[in-house]
């Protein structure tokens, strides 16, 4: 059977486009090109249908750049995204509209993701109407089950995104992803603006979701506890590459990659003894121009020769566990 | 010993000829000098309001109405701007969330650094250059006197957020209140600007007041911790007394709702419900709605009373804790 979706050999490269003067410098070499960020380089993945597939990685790692090439609302510079095997540009127009419909994305920020002028009842129902998955004589209904099923009262359907709280907010654009019946979801930082309280609720809520309507996640943050709780799988992610995957309790029992520790390592605990914190040195480099080799190397306390010339591939050192560093050879 | 900062009964409100709205009230801290606090609590449950409170920074129309900030047993609220003036960034430092939003962007740091220095010392321009430049050094800024020369925006955020903590300790204050400022940071710097603030902690005998939403940062930095919720300090006492045993039912719902408290891939437990905004406060206990343990009790507010070495306002306490 093929996965639920592949990735294979993404790069995606973000540049200023020149105008026709710049061009022309460039040409005749008295400017140098625009630089090129390498947002993804080389990334592949496979998720399986009902998994849930936790991305880490700190700011400029390329998770968010990952889940919209996902998403279709990036297109990747190269490789490709295969949905059940195949690409969408394989597929007839009709087909393609119907597997992208099929992965929605929850964003970071509710209130900036919701139209402010715009009723729950229209943001909710939009979609669904315009894609026939419901009549306009039946749509009232339709928004009612969706926000039911999100933990909203359906008799809100009439306010508007304001008169909300941030975590009801959040059920909204869950409520919206849903109203399309996806059965796959990109949460991109869905609870991290969330207070620990409310976190719960919709981490609760992605979870009973996805029992009940057999849901494959992929799932994008920077709290490491969040991914732990909710993963079956972790990608760890640095500028741009993945260094490190396993299955969630591998992965926290077993890290292989320097940096993988390190994030392990400090991550904050409700441990109450008191503890020194100690830092992995040094910045997180920009992605305009990442170090050579190994991206990791100048903050790698292991860091040998060869990590500043080779780029070490992402290669298999355990069961289902992956690992992209030279220290394994 | 006379303790640092002794705050009793502190009250903020909104001042409008409607009536008032309260923001904060019956706030009472301690802090000895060299000691660390956490102040955790929700949004909008005045843990910044109560930082600024102290610092005199409160704006109209929100006003501090009651209560006595003691600083070295002088009250802050009985002195003249001018007179706090002097205090505020000298003796009582403050870092916050947003480093670009502290720092000034068209000025370049030593700029602003030597500013700080002159507005409460006459000392001449290289001495206040050279403590800039240590300042710099001892938050682990590399090259210093290259960096003074630096405009914010050639910083990335952790450095200038290590920035904004070398303004905070130029006068060496002897207390900092510190208003969420790993919160915008990634996971491993965020590791790095606590390790210089806790190391500048025991050095140098700073207190230090650490205001977040997030429990497990100031598990392992602060010594004592204050829950707020709604305004109010719901518990308050030794970190480790309170992390293992919480005995308010919030701070019992917090510590639970953590996923690391829970089994990996199950329903976390949750806290019903949402906080209450300031204009639409429930009556009585401010939690009685999201608690399950709430009678007709709680109807009437309870007070803030010491039980088992901790302060605690709740009638109906958790007697097993949460982690067992």
């Amino acid at each position: 059977m093929n996965d639920r979706l592949e990735i294979r050999n993404v790069s995606k490269r973000f540049t200023r486009k020149s105008g026709i003067v710049e061009r022309g410098a460039e040409y005749i070499g008295l400017k140098a090109p625009n630089p090129v960020v390498r947002a993804l380089d080389d990334v592949s993945l496979t998720v399986a249908q009902g998994e849930v597939v936790g991305i880490v990685g700190e700011s400029g790692c390329g998770k968010s750049t990952l889940g919209r090439v996902v998403a279709g609302l990036l297109k990747a510079s190269e490789g490709a995204v295969l949905f059940r095997g195949k690409r969408l540009e394989d597929m007839s127009a009709r087909d393609a509209e119907a597997a992208r419909l099929q992965v929605q994305m929850i964003f970071q920020d509710p209130s900036s993701s919701l139209n402010p002028r715009q009723r729950v009842h229209e943001i909710i129902g939009a979609a669904p109407l315009h894609h026939g998955l419901t009549t306009a004589r039946e749509l009232d209904d339709y928004v009612s089950r969706q926000m039911e099923r999100s933990g909203l009262d359906p008799s809100m359907a009439r306010r508007f995104p304001h008169q909300f709280s941030g975590g009801q907010r959040q059920r909204i654009g869950i409520a919206r992803a849903l109203a399309v019946q996806p059965d796959m979801l990109i949460c991109d930082e869905s609870v991290a603006a969330l207070d620990v309280s409310i976190q719960a609720q919709i981490l609760n809520l992605f979870l009973d979701l996805r029992e009940q309507l057999d849901l494959t996640y992929i799932f994008i943050s920077h709290d490491l506890s969040v991914v732990e709780h909710i993963s079956d799988r972790v990608v760890v992610m640095y500028l741009g590459r993945v260094v490190e995957e396993a299955p969630v309790a591998e992965l926290f029992s077993h890290p292989n990659h320097p940096y993988t520790r390190a994030l392990l390592l400090e991550r904050p605990s409700l441990d109450p003894v008191q503890r020194s914190f100690s830092a992995i040195e040094g910045e997180i480099p920009s992605p305009l121009s990442p170090p050579s080799g190994c991206h990791f190397h100048p903050r790698c306390p292991l860091a040998m020769e060869r990590c500043r010339v080779e780029r070490p591939e992402l290669r298999s050192v355990g069961t289902r566990h992956k690992s992209a560093c030279h220290l394994n050879d | 010993m006379t303790a640092l900062l002794e705050i009793k009964g502190l009250k903020t409100e909104v001042v409008s000829a409607d009536g008032n709205v309260t923001l904060i009230a019956d706030i009472n801290l301690n802090l000895a000098a060299g000691e660390v606090m956490g102040l955790v609590g929700e949004s909008g449950s005045g843990k910044s309001i109560t930082g600024l409170s102290i610092m005199g920074l409160v704006d109209k129309p929100a006003q501090v109405t009651g209560g006595q900030i003691l600083f070295k047993g002088q009250d802050l609220r009985k002195l003249s701007e001018r007179e706090i003036r002097s205090i505020r960034g000298n003796r009582i430092a403050m870092i916050f969330q947003d480093p670009m939003s502290t720092l000034n962007p068209v000025l370049r740091i030593d700029t602003q650094m030597m500013e700080v220095v002159h507005a409460h010392e006459a000392i001449s321009k290289q001495a206040a250059w050279e403590r800039a430049r240590d300042a710099l050094g001892m938050v682990g800024i590399p090259s210093p006197e290259e960096r003074l020369r630096a405009y914010p925006h050639q910083f990335s955020g952790g450095m200038r957020q290590r920035v904004a903590i070398a303004i905070a300790l130029l006068m060496s204050p002897e207390l900092i209140i510190a208003d969420e400022p790993t919160t915008a940071l990634d996971v491993t710097i965020q590791a790095q600007i606590l390790s210089i603030v806790q190391k500048l902690a025991r050095d140098r005998g700073t207190a230090l007041i650490w205001i977040t939403h997030d429990l497990s940062v100031v598990a392992g930095l602060a010594e004592k911790l204050s829950v707020m919720y709604a305004g109010r300090i719901a518990e308050q006492g030794l970190t480790a007394d309170l992390l293992r045993r919480p005995m308010h039912p919030y701070t019992n719902g917090l510590i639970a709702s953590l996923p690391a408290h829970n089994k990996r891939g199950s329903r976390l437990k949750q806290i019903s419900g949402t906080t209450p905004s300031v204009a639409n406060m429930p009556r009585g206990c401010a939690f009685h709605p999201r608690c399950a343990s709430a009678t007709q009790l709680c109807l009437s507010p309870p007070p803030l009373e010491p039980v088992e070495g901790r302060l605690l306002r709740c009638f109906h306490p958790v007697t097993e804790g949460a982690l067992s």
